[in-house]
């Protein structure tokens, strides 16, 4: 059972929660980006939370399904078409043997997830299927789709495609040509009115700038610079600079990190971040936002709003309580 | 067990999803050998909220996932409560953690692309920088900067450089490189800055690999020079 890239996108990698426990090797976690978005789409085809899905990013792909799939498409809003017909988002969706999905660009949002019913069938890497795209492993031959891939998908995934849509029938519905549900789940991460707000805690080094840079860094509109990747978001805006640097012992960095550069423009650390870095670190950027940040293309603009770590903490409690809610509604609609 | 361990500086959350446990902000090689031994100890205490335990140059980072179930509601004083329970049931051997290692060192400046120019700034010559370059026994400090990538400690101070003024685009991989008073060796082809002296035929990181990176925190490595000759036969 395969799915054929007829386009590859921009960039398309398989991503799924992330590989940990191996940072003390250097080997960074990465994962989905917005892993809410993530877990929502494997929560649509009724995967487990460990199955992989396609990330995809800011113009997507051409795909074609060699046989039955049921998919779900879930984070940025990406002009979507299933055959020609406008595809629902944010709930499963049948797709036939010889169906073509194509994703436009992004209208909202720079990622959005396609998961597929059985999961990518890629075997684990370090215990993880996501892409590690700078020391090429992981995922699809650890590099970001290209045209005329073959993507493996589970041996019983056409089974499961029909076995999971049955199990949804009193939510069924065919609606101009597309077999869908009635209901969808909630889309959790798609960026707000921007400036987006994200919460901050002061980073580990936030002593060694001067009580100017302090205040801009929490006053400042920040701006997602293009050369943004998977590793990490430079924001562009007024330079920080340290007063007292000098050279620092290279220490453990997390996602969400904010570091900064001799150049002054800070950069936040994203799902492919290096495990350790030398840089002063500003700032940390509550783990609950991250995904929003995430959603944020290439231009897209955010502030900064202090918080404490028991902020942050209850952010994370809350945004968890959030995600496990739209989880439940989803088994709901799998519910007979 | 009544052995003088230092105590920790502090503890300093970094974000809401790790805690760094810090015993130095420069580099001490000493204190760096009681990171490895408390890194072990945490590791073995294996805590269900921790998901890596990451000894760095100073200090040492658990990493955990804030919307764990186990998480307690003060990760930090959690974090400060296992790292005292360490210190008071002792800490575990140095020369009982990591492995020792031979790693072979070709230093052919066609590979050491920098040996030259880092023998003009000590003002010694290539041969000798070499020489002095393998003598020590040197200790991993910490992985980082890229998956299976060491920074070692140990260089002799005769040979300390800063870092170059332009980064390469692309450092060979096997490369062996000096800055400050550490070593690194790139596994495989990435931008950096450090001095090359020495390029070494073993393959550092393959992902499917058991394990997955030839050193590890702790390990004790010494280089061993090779010729152009055996470095080319041993290379794959």
């Amino acid at each position: 059972m395969t799915v054929r890239v007829a386009k590859p996108g921009l960039l398309s990698t398989v991503q799924d929660r992330g590989r940990h426990g191996l940072q003390h090797l250097g080997i960074v976690p990465c994962g989905a980006m917005d892993p809410v978005a993530h877990a929502l789409a494997n929560a649509l085809v009724g995967n487990d939370a460990e199955a992989a899905t396609l990330e995809l990013t800011v113009i997507g792909p051409e795909l074609v399904f060699g046989h039955d799939a049921l998919i779900a498409l879930c984070g940025g809003e990406f002009g979507a078409t299933l055959d020609g017909r406008a595809l629902p988002r944010d709930r499963p969706v049948l797709a036939r043997a010889g169906a073509r999905l194509v994703l436009g660009r992004t209208l909202r949002g720079s990622r959005a997830y396609l998961a597929i019913a059985g999961g990518i069938a890629l075997e684990p890497v370090l215990g993880s299927r996501s892409t590690y795209l700078p020391a090429r492993f992981g995922g699809f031959e650890g590099r970001a789709l290209r045209a005329g891939d073959t993507l493996p998908l589970a041996p019983d995934a056409a089974e499961l495609a029909a076995a999971r849509y049955a199990h949804l029938a009193a939510g069924a519905t065919r609606r101009d040509g597309i077999d869908t549900v009635r209901w969808s789940a909630p889309p959790l991460t798609l960026p707000d009115r921007e400036p987006i707000v994200l919460h901050a805690m002061e980073g580990q080094h936030f002593g060694l700038f001067g009580a100017a840079a302090q205040r801009v860094f929490f006053d400042a509109t920040w701006r997602v610079a293009p050369e943004s990747n998977r590793m990490g978001f430079r924001l562009g805006g007024p330079a920080l600079v340290a007063d007292k640097a000098g050279e620092l012992l290279s220490g453990p960095t997390c996602l969400g990190t904010v570091q900064v550069p001799a150049n002054g423009a800070p950069i936040a650390l994203m799902a492919d971040h290096q495990t350790t870095g030398g840089y002063p670190k500003i700032a940390e950027i509550a783990s609950a936002d991250v995904p929003r940040l995430a959603q944020l293309a290439p231009g897209g603009t955010l502030r900064i709003a202090r918080c404490t770590l028991e902020d942050a903490l209850a952010l994370a409690r809350a945004a968890r309580a959030r995600l496990d809610a739209a989880l439940r509604a989803i088994s709901w609609g799998y519910a007979k | 067990m009544s052995e003088a361990v230092p105590k920790p500086l502090g503890i300093v959350p970094l974000g809401d999803c790790a805690a760094y446990v810090e015993f130095s902000d420069s580099l001490d090689l000493e204190v760096n050998a009681v990171v490895q031994r408390l890194a072990a100890a945490l590791r073995a205490r294996a805590l269900p909220w921790v998901r890596d335990v990451v000894p760095a140059l100073g200090g040492v980072a658990l990493h955990f996932d804030p919307a764990h179930a186990e998480l307690p509601a003060a990760p930090l004083q959690a974090a400060a409560a296992a790292v005292e329970a360490c210190l008071a049931e002792g800490l575990p051997v140095a020369q009982a953690l990591g492995r020792s290692l031979e790693v072979p060192a070709c230093y052919d400046p066609e590979l050491a692309l920098d040996l030259d120019a880092v023998a003009e700034r000590v003002k010694l010559a290539p041969e000798e920088v070499a020489q002095r370059h393998a003598a020590p026994e040197y200790q991993v400090l910490m992985m980082g900067f890229a998956p299976g990538l060491p920074h070692l400690g140990g260089l002799d101070p005769r040979l300390e450089v800063p870092r170059r003024a332009e980064p390469r685009v692309v450092v060979p991989p096997g490369s062996i490189a000096i800055a400050g008073l550490q070593a690194v060796v790139y596994p495989y082809a990435i931008p950096g800055g450090w001095n090359v002296v020495a390029c070494t035929p073993l393959t550092l990181f393959d992902a499917r690999g058991e394990p997955p990176s030839l050193f590890a925190p702790g390990d004790r490595v010494r280089f061993v020079p090779i010729s152009r000759a055996e470095f080319e036969r041993r290379r794959r």
